[in-house]
């Protein structure tokens, strides 16, 4: 359920690294916890983004989610398939509803952020 | 009752209160009073006002006739005891009669979507310059000096705290519309929005449309207010702006020295997310039914919280119903002959009382009268009360008062303040 | 006596159908006449110039009266309103919306008054404002009151600007606000626009403030606590005179939002336990018809030392007249134009004058009475989290039927069956599910012993048939709204080609 080759926050957002790309998405424990998904605000391309702030944010109809970037980096590319369908996110939050691409400052610190089984193990002391 | 709540007595409920804060006496106000000695009371005080006094007061507020199915219509329990429709199923009376407000505003303004009300027209602006900030990461708004000068008051109280630095241009001494010129040489690229009032609180239709081009030119919004609802039905909107703020007091909501009123904000599609105030949308139920309901709720206070777009909890929802039925009597047809009556009415009284100002105007107008005061006591003599006396806002207008004449105004009346004035 | 009695309060609802009224127009149909001019007509084009001259607005409303009339009164039959029943909805005061106040409301010489009319044509209506303001004035034990703001919101706004000015004239506006976790979203907004960052405090295990995490973080920096008396819980803050002590010796402000002064009205006066300042909500705790959302208005009492910051004009009586008097040097900038929402204000003195003193205090003995017997009702079957005696309100959360699946929303849209209007959902926060249950004094035990017996079915209802609480309601016209759809492609107005 929660790949391998991701590395995971607890505030459920996860990052693939490749090289000095970062590809920063929310988990599947987040979306359910959100609900159904309605709207999703993206910071544009081109700005910098700082390990621990706001990157944007996720909507349900009842509630509003900061998303939190796992990594510091600048924004290479937004997901332009949530603009007209956010409920992907509610699909396929480890896939094609992946939120932004960065070039990543630092790609070693991933190895901060919890790996699949801590993130696992994390959610599951949650419930 | 007291037994299942476990006290002998009502008070035995307030026991546990630490004594430093029970008040240990009556409060100091009179008994209760029957319904009629309620009634005594406020017709005497109504008894000290303007009635029978024929007025030609305008400025920002408008005696229009109020058809009598308004008040038939907000008077049914189901709409004046109704609480906001956050529970869908039984507010669909609410849900549809704001959509449909929804959809007038935008018919009227030209705009892709209006929300369902604002407090007023003067709390509408800054919400306005808000959502300018926010859509174009500007800080600065510029405002005309022809906008309604209690209007740009609640903006600077609103500004100040939001760090947006308002500033001002003016006003053409001869047309009384705005100088171009002037906001030509005040705008720049921190500006987020360029504000003009059309008709202006002159009366003056203005020119928004150029306005629009030299904000757009330099990256900023054409905010358009307007204060007098009903010169929608004939002038053409304003395409060009981004968003429009308004008052629609004119649509059968009593003048009521002040307030309740309705503001209305509409705006362009691409802005929706970045305003304040309740929408209702449509969508369908649980049978396939057509039913509307709250959306896009997570701009507002209960949701963001310290984010939200405002903190507007509270709207005019019984207020702006008075205009939706308003609207819906007089129609297409009628509005447009209402707005019509208008400006044969004031354009009567400007052949005769010369306006001060050379720009083309709806139902209100400038002219000057010398002394305000003496000319207006003058007019009280024959219960007439005149135009507001420019002195009071714009000291280069001291000698002017403000004249608006509406459907309700008759010859009669129009004909002794000539006399008076001239 | 009759030896009926109601066991149900509906059976179904007469629910006729109608379109909306784009859909119900027809070219050429009017509503409305318009008297022949006696002056001459004026060609449009020539007097506004061609181009302002707008073409025929597509799509407006075409209807005769009778069609008019039918459409709205056929809405005005799919809405709940206190005039059918109770509104359990806590901290809303959804209490009776008298007519009297209606009536007075629309005397010609108060509907017609045009703000600006000329002070010596205007005393009748300021009378009525400096009446109220006394009234409001010696309710919450305050020494001065503005009547300008429109809501609560507004006058929450107010409140936290004047705290603001003050502390700029003693040299330091400071930087941040103090909001129990347990407050209204209106509050962190308000002091968001005010231009005050934030900071939460956490309510104590008892739900109220907790005055060792106060003592700690109140610092030169804190402009005021935020705090709402009786809480959102429903629990008067035992410890609101020692809180005060704690921020007035740091120099910091306490402001206290007046929506649940229907607990406190001739029992306790906010001004005689420290407050500085609070804002009250006419279309709650005085009686104000909300409407379907509005208008309301937001008053705010302070006390004297906040008073020079009081909007402009203020009203002063001399030479036995009444005058606005705008040349206040200190005051903070208007919150709106002209002077308040007069119109409400009316209705909320007229609500005052039939009460009365004596008949106030009754109201609040009889509203804390009405929660209170609910509360014991209700505590066998939900699960209460704070037990701290309650006010005016009470708050359950839904843990016990969340154990069978099912939550607070559901209970509420199955509320619905039974002719009642949900209770407040979900808030406070610091509950979790809350059900949050408000029935104001207006409600007779009858009433009351109805919604008691509503809610004991529902909670049966949930352990035999869980799916039926789930999928409620079932009686009502409308089922349940897809509210996702209407957030995810927003259809904000009718076009044509709906």
């Amino acid at each position: 359920m929660y790949p391998e080759n991701f590395r995971y926050t607890k505030e459920h957002e996860w990052v693939l690294v490749e090289g000095d790309t970062g590809t920063i998405g929310i988990t599947d424990h987040a979306q359910e916890e959100l609900g159904d998904i309605v709207y999703v605000d993206l910071p544009r391309v081109g700005t910098r983004l700082e390990t621990g702030k706001s990157l944007g944010s996720v909507e349900s109809v009842k509630a509003v989610s900061d998303i939190y970037a796992p990594l510091a980096g600048e924004v290479l590319e937004i997901n332009s398939l949530l603009a007209d369908a956010p409920e992907k996110l509610n699909q396929d939050p480890h896939g094609a509803a992946w939120l932004v691409k960065i070039r990543l400052d630092a790609p070693a610190e991933a190895l901060n952020l919890l790996s699949a089984a801590d993130y696992q193990t994390y959610i599951g002391a949650e419930k | 009752m007291l037994e299942a709540c476990g006290v002998g007595s009502a008070e035995e409920l307030f026991s546990h209160l630490p004594e430093a804060v029970r008040l240990n006496r009556p409060l100091d106000l009179p008994p209760g009073i029957s319904e009629y000695e309620i009634v005594d009371y406020f017709r005497e005080r109504a008894g000290r006002t303007a009635v029978g006094y024929a007025s030609f007061l305008g400025a920002g507020v408008y005696a229009h006739y109020r058809p009598v199915l308004v008040d038939t219509v907000v008077s049914r329990g189901e709409f004046l005891t109704s609480y906001t429709p956050y529970q869908a199923e039984i507010a669909q009376g609410t849900l549809t009669a704001i959509f449909e407000f929804q959809t007038m505003i935008c018919q009227l303004t030209g705009m892709d979507v209006a929300n369902a009300g604002m407090w007023d027209g003067s709390t509408a602006l800054p919400e306005a310059a808000m959502m300018a900030a926010r859509a174009t990461g500007k800080g600065r708004v510029l405002a005309a000096k022809s906008v309604h000068p209690e209007y740009r008051e609640v903006l600077r109280t609103y500004a100040l705290h939001q760090g947006m630095a308002v500033d001002e241009f003016g006003y053409d001494a001869e047309t009384g519309a705005i100088d171009l010129k002037d906001l030509e040489s005040k705008i720049d690229g921190l500006t987020a929005a360029v504000i003009v009032q059309s008709p202006n609180f002159f009366g003056i239709v203005d020119q928004a449309k150029a306005a629009a081009e030299i904000a757009h030119s330099r990256g900023a919004l054409l905010i358009l207010v307007f204060t007098e609802a009903v010169s929608l039905g004939l002038l053409e909107p304003v395409r060009e702006a981004d968003i429009v703020a308004g008052e629609l007091q004119s649509f059968a909501i009593s003048p009521s020295f002040g307030g309740p009123y309705a503001g209305v904000i509409a705006t362009r599609e691409k802005l929706v997310r970045q305003m304040p105030g309740r929408l209702v949308g449509q969508s369908t139920d649980s049978r396939g039914q057509r039913a509307f309901c709250l959306t896009l709720a997570t701009r507002e206070q209960h949701i963001r919280r310290e984010k939200a777009t405002s903190n507007i909890c509270t709207n005019q929802a019984l207020v702006a119903l008075m205009a939706t039925v308003f609207m819906t009597v007089y129609g297409k047809q009628g509005l447009r002959e209402l707005a019509l009556q208008n400006l044969a009415k004031a354009h009567y009284l400007a052949g005769k009382v010369k306006p001060r100002f050379s720009g083309k105007f709806f139902n209100e107008f400038a002219a000057r009268v010398g002394d305000p005061e003496s000319r207006n006591e003058a007019l009280l003599e024959k219960k007439i009360v005149g135009g507001l006396p420019l002195g009071r806002f714009y000291p280069e207008l001291a000698d002017s008062v403000l004249l608006c004449a509406t459907e309700m105004s008759r010859r009669a009346d129009m004909d002794a303040v000539t006399e008076v004035l001239r | 006596m009759s030896a009926r009695k109601l066991d149900r309060k509906v059976n179904s609802h007469l629910s006729p159908n109608e379109l909306l009224i784009f859909e119900r127009s027809s070219p050429g149909k009017k509503a409305y006449q318009l008297p022949e001019l006696d002056v001459p007509a004026v060609d449009a084009a020539e007097a506004l110039g061609a181009a302002s001259v707008r073409a025929e607005i597509p799509g407006f409303p075409e209807v005769s009266e009778v069609e008019a009339i039918r459409h709205f009164t056929r809405l005005s039959t799919w809405n709940y309103a206190i005039d059918y029943g109770m509104y359990p909805l806590g901290s809303c005061t959804m209490k009776y919306n008298p007519r009297i106040n209606e009536a007075v409301a629309r005397l010609e010489g108060l509907a017609w008054a045009h703000p600006y009319q000329p002070e010596t044509l205007a005393q009748g209506c300021m009378e009525v404002m400096e009446r109220l303001e006394a009234a409001l004035a010696e309710i919450t034990g305050m020494d001065a009151v503005t009547l300008q703001p429109s809501a609560g919101a507004q006058g929450e706004l107010t409140g936290i600007l004047l705290v603001r000015a003050l502390l700029e004239s003693r040299g330091n506006p400071r930087k941040k606000i103090l909001i129990p976790d347990s407050a209204h979203g209106t509050n962190p907004a308000t002091a968001a626009i005010a231009g005050y960052a934030i900071e939460n405090i956490r309510s104590s295990e008892t739900g109220v403030l907790d005055v060792g995490a106060l003592e700690r973080i109140v610092d030169q920096d804190v402009a005021a606590l935020m705090v709402t008396n009786p809480n959102t819980l429903g629990v008067f803050e035992e410890n609101i005179v020692h809180a005060a002590e704690i921020l007035h010796a740091k120099g910091a402000m306490l402001y206290m939002d007046g929506a649940n002064m229907n607990a406190l009205v001739g029992v306790a006066r906010p001004g005689d336990f420290g407050v500085d300042v609070l804002q009250l909500n006419l279309h709650k705790t005085f009686s104000t018809p909300h409407g379907g959302g509005g208008p309301g208005a937001g008053p705010v009492a302070v006390k004297s030392h906040l008073e020079p910051f009081l909007p402009a004009p203020r009203l002063q009586r001399s030479g036995g007249q009444l005058h606005f008097d705008y040349d206040r040097k200190q005051a903070i900038g208007r919150v709106r134009a002209f002077y308040g929402n007069f119109g409400v204000l009316v209705r909320a003195l007229a609500y005052i004058l039939a009460h009365g003193g004596p008949g106030l205090r009754n109201a609040t003995l009889d509203a804390v009475m009405n929660a209170v017997y609910i509360r014991k009702k209700l505590e066998p079957y939900f699960d209460l989290p704070y037990p701290s005696p309650n006010m005016h309100e009470v708050v359950f959360s839904d843990d016990r039927q969340a154990k069978l699946g099912v939550r607070t929303g559901d209970l509420a849209k199955r509320l619905i069956d039974y002719g009642f209007h949900p209770y407040t959902v979900s808030f406070p926060l610091i509950v979790h599910g809350a059900l949050m249950i408000e029935p104001t004094e207006t409600e007779s035990k009858d009433e009351i012993d109805l919604f008691v017996e509503a809610m004991i079915s529902i909670a049966r209802e949930v352990e035999t048939d869980p799916q039926l609480v789930k999928t409620a309601p079932h009686l009502t016209r409308i089922g349940r709204v897809d509210e996702v759809a209407a957030a995810r492609k927003p259809v904000l107005k009718w076009t044509p080609d709906s």
